[in-house]
C-alpha cells in the first residue's frame, strides 16, 4: 500500500479559451505523470488544450453548508473532490 | 501521380510503404495485447491511445501502399491477407511484450527512431507521404515523451525496476540496428527524395538513446551483434522471427476462416 | 445492474430516524445532491462504497471479455473502434473509483477487496466471448442493459456518483451503437455463417443480459432503503421490462430470434411477457461458479501483482526527485 500513487485533481481549458475547469481525478506518482495521464484519460475526445494537475491534498475547500458533524472527523484533511464533474448543459433536464 | 513517383521504381516505393505501415501495424497489435492487463488503470488508457495511434497510422501507410501499387488492394487487404513473408516490419516490433519493462523499452527504442523518420518525411518529395508524416509526427512525439520518461523513471526507481529495465535493454538492443540498415529499396526511395536513408537517422537516434539511458542510470550495451542485417534474415526483407506467424494467425483468423465475408 | 447485489438495511420510517437522518432525508426528497464532506448516515456511505465499487470493478473486469477479441478484430477499423471502446471502460472504471474515493476509501483498498474476492462485479462478465458476434452482442445487449440503469442514475443523490454517471452516459452513447452495427453488418449483409454466429451470440447472451438487472423485486429485499436514498432509482423488474420492450424490435430488425418461447406482446400491460432467467444460474455465477469467474479474477490479480514493481518503481523515482528538488533548494539558500 505504500506504493499507492497520490490522487490528483485535473483541470482542463477547452478549445474556446474559457477558464480551466475541473474534469476529474486520477492517480500518478508525480506531477509530470499526472499531466500525461490527464492527457490520456481526460482528452480522449479532444476536450482540451491546456491541463493543470493539482495534488488533491493541496486543495483547500470551503466548509460544507450543513452544520451537522462530518462523516470524516478531520477537518484538516481537505475533501479530495470538490466538484467531481461539471454537469453539461445538455443534460440539465435530467 | 507526381514526378517523384514516376522517377522511382513503383515496387520499391510500395515495399518501403509496407515497411513503415507494417511497423505501425505490428507494434500497434503488440501494444493492444496489454488492454485490460496493464499494471495500473491510467497506463491501460495510455497504452490504448498509443495502439490507436499506431493502427491509425498503419491504415494511412498501407492505404497509400495499396494506392501506389495500383492493384485495388486496400489497407485491410494488405493487413489481413498477406502471409508473414510478405510483411516488411523490423524484427524489433514483433518481439514479445515480455514484462511491462520490456514493452516500454521496445517502445522507447522504436519511438526514438520513429520520430526521426517522421520528421524527415515531412520534407518528402511525395506530398502524400509528407502529409501522413506530419499527422503521425505529433502522435509519435508524444509516444517518445512518454516512453523516454518512463524508461528514465524506472531506471532511476527501485533496484528491481532498474534491473528489469537493464535486462529489457540488453535483450532488445540487438534488434535496433536493422532500423538503420540501408538496402536497395531504401536507396531507391532516398534517391527519389521520398524518404531519408535509414542510416542518416542513426546519429540523432544514438544521441537520444544515450541521453535517456544516462538519465535512467542504465548501462549502454555498446556494440553488440545486430539481428536482421547479415545473411538472409531480417524483417525488412520478409524473413521474420517465429513470433510474427502467431501474431498473424490471431490477427487474420476471421478473414482467413470466412473468405470474402464483410464485417 | 453493475451492482446487482448491493445489500443495504431496510428502509427506516420517518419516526425511527434521528433528527440528522430526518434532515438528510428531507434534502434527498427535495432533490438536493449530497456532497462528500457533508453529513450522511453511515449506512448511506457504506452502501454507496459497495455500489460504486462494484460498478467500478465491473468496468475494469468488463474490459476482459471484449479485450479478448481486440487482436482478432476482422478489420482495422473494427479493431480501432473496439480498442477505443474497451479503453472507455477503463476510463469509466477510473471515474467511478474516483467517486468512491470521495467517500474515504482508496482505489487500492477497493482493488484489494476485489482481488481477495470480498467485493463483486457484474455477473455478465463471467460469460465468455466465443465468436465475433459476441462483441456485437456485448455492445448491444450488455451495454444496452447497462445504459438503461445508468441513465436514471445520473439523478442519484450522491453528487460525485451522479456526475460520474453523467460523464459515463455521454461517452457510452457510442458503445451500444457500435455493437448493434457489428450485428447489422453480420445479419443484413453477412453470409449464412455470420448469421448463425449472430444467433448463437443472441442465444448465449439473452438471459445473462436479463440477469444484469438483478433478482426479481419480490426477492430483492434491499431495494427499499436504496430507493429511499435515491442511490437506486428504478426497481430491477421495471428496468428489465423496459429493456425487453426496447430490445425485441431491435432483434426483429436483425432477423434474430430471442430464445424465449414465452415471449409475446401483452396489449393490456403495453409490454412484452417474457420468461425469467434461471436464477439458480445467476446465483451460481455470483458465487464464483460462472464459466469464466476464475479466469477473470486471475487476469486481474496477475495484472496487479505483475505490475507492482512498475508502480513501486515510479513512486520511488518520484520520491527521489522530490528529495533532489528539496536538496537543490537548500543548496541555493
Amino acid at each position: 500500500m505504500s506504493s499507492e500513487w497520490p490522487l490528483w485533481e485535473i483541470f482542463i481549458r477547452g478549445q474556446h479559451g474559457l477558464n480551466h475547469r475541473h474534469v476529474g481525478s486520477l492517480h500518478a506518482p508525480d506531477a509530470e505523470m499526472a499531466i500525461r495521464n490527464a492527457r490520456d484519460v481526460y482528452t480522449r475526445r479532444n476536450e482540451g488544450v491546456s491541463i493543470w494537475a493539482v495534488k488533491s491534498n493541496d486543495i483547500t475547500a470551503s466548509a460544507p453548508s450543513d452544520k451537522g458533524p462530518l462523516f470524516e472527523p478531520s477537518n484538516s484533511k481537505v475533501y479530495r473532490h470538490p466538484t467531481f464533474f461539471d454537469i453539461p448543459a445538455e443534460v440539465g433536464h435530467m | 501521380m507526381g514526378a517523384a513517383v514516376a522517377a522511382v521504381d513503383r515496387a520499391a516505393f510500395v515495399e518501403w510503404l509496407e515497411r513503415v505501415g507494417d511497423n505501425a501495424l505490428v507494434l500497434g497489435h503488440r501494444v493492444s495485447e496489454w488492454c485490460g492487463h496493464s499494471p495500473v488503470l491510467e497506463e491501460d488508457i495510455a497504452l490504448a491511445n498509443q495502439a490507436l495511434d499506431l493502427i491509425g497510422q498503419c491504415q494511412l501507410w498501407l492505404g497509400l501502399a495499396g494506392e501506389v501499387e495500383g492493384q485495388g488492394r486496400s489497407a485491410d487487404n494488405l493487413a489481413y491477407l498477406r502471409d508473414a513473408a510478405a510483411f516488411r516490419n523490423v524484427l524489433l516490433v514483433e518481439r514479445p511484450n515480455g514484462d511491462f519493462g520490456q514493452t516500454l523499452m521496445r517502445q522507447f527504442l522504436f519511438d526514438a527512431f520513429h520520430i526521426e523518420l517522421m520528421r524527415a518525411l515531412k520534407a518528402s518529395s511525395d506530398p502524400r507521404v509528407a502529409e501522413i508524416a506530419a499527422k503521425a509526427e505529433k502522435e509519435v512525439a508524444y509516444h517518445l515523451e512518454r516512453s523516454a520518461d518512463l524508461v528514465i523513471s524506472l531506471g532511476d526507481g527501485t533496484e528491481e525496476s532498474r534491473n528489469r529495465m537493464q535486462k529489457a535493454l540488453n535483450v532488445l538492443y540487438p534488434y535496433t540496428g536493422e532500423m538503420f540498415h540501408d538496402d536497395a529499396t531504401d536507396k531507391a526511395v532516398a534517391e527519389a527524395g521520398i524518404a531519408p536513408l535509414p542510416s542518416s537517422l542513426r546519429a540523432a537516434w544514438d544521441a537520444t538513446v544515450r541521453e535517456v539511458l544516462e538519465a535512467a542510470t542504465l548501462t549502454h550495451p555498446g556494440e553488440t551483434y545486430q539481428h536482421g542485417i547479415n545473411g538472409a534474415g531480417g524483417g525488412k526483407r520478409g524473413v521474420h522471427s517465429e513470433y510474427l506467424g502467431y501474431i498473424l494467425a490471431e490477427m487474420q483468423f476471421l478473414q482467413r476462416a470466412y473468405p470474402g465475408a464483410v464485417w | 445492474m453493475y451492482a446487482q447485489l448491493v445489500s443495504a438495511e431496510g428502509a427506516k420510517s420517518r419516526e425511527d430516524m434521528t433528527p440528522e437522518e430526518n434532515a438528510f432525508q428531507d434534502r434527498i426528497d427535495r432533490g438536493e445532491k449530497i456532497e462528500p464532506k457533508e453529513w450522511m448516515p453511515e449506512g448511506y456511505r457504506k452502501t454507496l462504497i459497495r455500489q460504486i465499487g462494484q460498478h467500478a470493478h465491473s468496468e475494469i473486469v468488463g474490459q476482459l471479455p471484449e479485450g479478448n477479441w481486440i487482436t482478432r478484430a476482422p478489420t482495422l477499423e473494427r479493431k480501432a473502434i473496439l480498442l477505443a471502446k474497451v479503453q472507455d471502460e477503463a476510463g469509466h472504471g477510473l471515474y467511478l473509483y474516483s467517486a468512491a474515493e470521495t467517500l474515504g476509501v482508496s482505489r487500492d483498498e477497493l482493488l484489494d477487496l476485489l482481488h481477495a474476492g470480498k467485493m463483486k462485479y457484474s455477473s455478465i462478465f463471467n460469460y465468455p466471448t466465443l465468436n465475433w458476434a459476441d462483441i456485437g452482442a456485448v455492445g448491444w445487449l450488455v451495454d444496452g442493459a447497462a445504459i438503461m440503469n445508468q441513465v436514471p442514475l445520473q439523478r442519484t443523490s450522491y453528487g460525485p456518483y451522479s456526475r460520474a454517471m453523467i460523464r459515463i452516459c455521454k461517452e457510452e452513447s457510442f458503445h451500444q451503437r457500435q455493437g448493434y452495427d457489428i450485428l447489422l453488418k453480420m445479419c443484413l449483409q453477412g453470409t449464412e455463417d455470420q448469421k448463425a454466429m449472430a444467433q448463437d451470440a443472441m442465444n448465449r447472451f439473452w438471459y445473462p443480459a436479463l440477469m444484469m438487472f438483478g433478482p426479481s423485486d419480490k426477492d430483492s429485499v434491499h431495494s427499499a432503503q436504496s430507493m429511499q436514498w435515491k442511490i437506486k432509482i428504478n426497481t430491477n423488474d421495471e428496468l428489465r421490462q423496459k429493456f425487453v420492450d426496447q430490445t425485441v424490435p431491435q432483434a426483429e430488425y436483425l432477423g434474430l430470434t430471442i430464445p424465449d418461447p414465452n415471449l409475446k406482446w401483452n396489449e393490456e400491460k403495453g409490454g412484452y411477457d417474457f420468461s425469467e432467467p434461471d436464477w439458480s444460474e445467476f446465483f451460481a455465477v455470483i458465487a464464483g461458479n460462472g464459466p469464466c469467474n476464475a479466469e477473470r479474477m486471475e487476469a486481474r490479480v496477475t495484472a496487479w501483482e505483475d505490475g507492482a514493481w512498475f508502480r513501486e518503481g515510479l513512486m520511488a523515482h518520484a520520491n527521489k526527485q522530490a528529495e533532489r528538488r528539496k536538496a537543490a533548494r537548500h543548496a541555493a539558500e
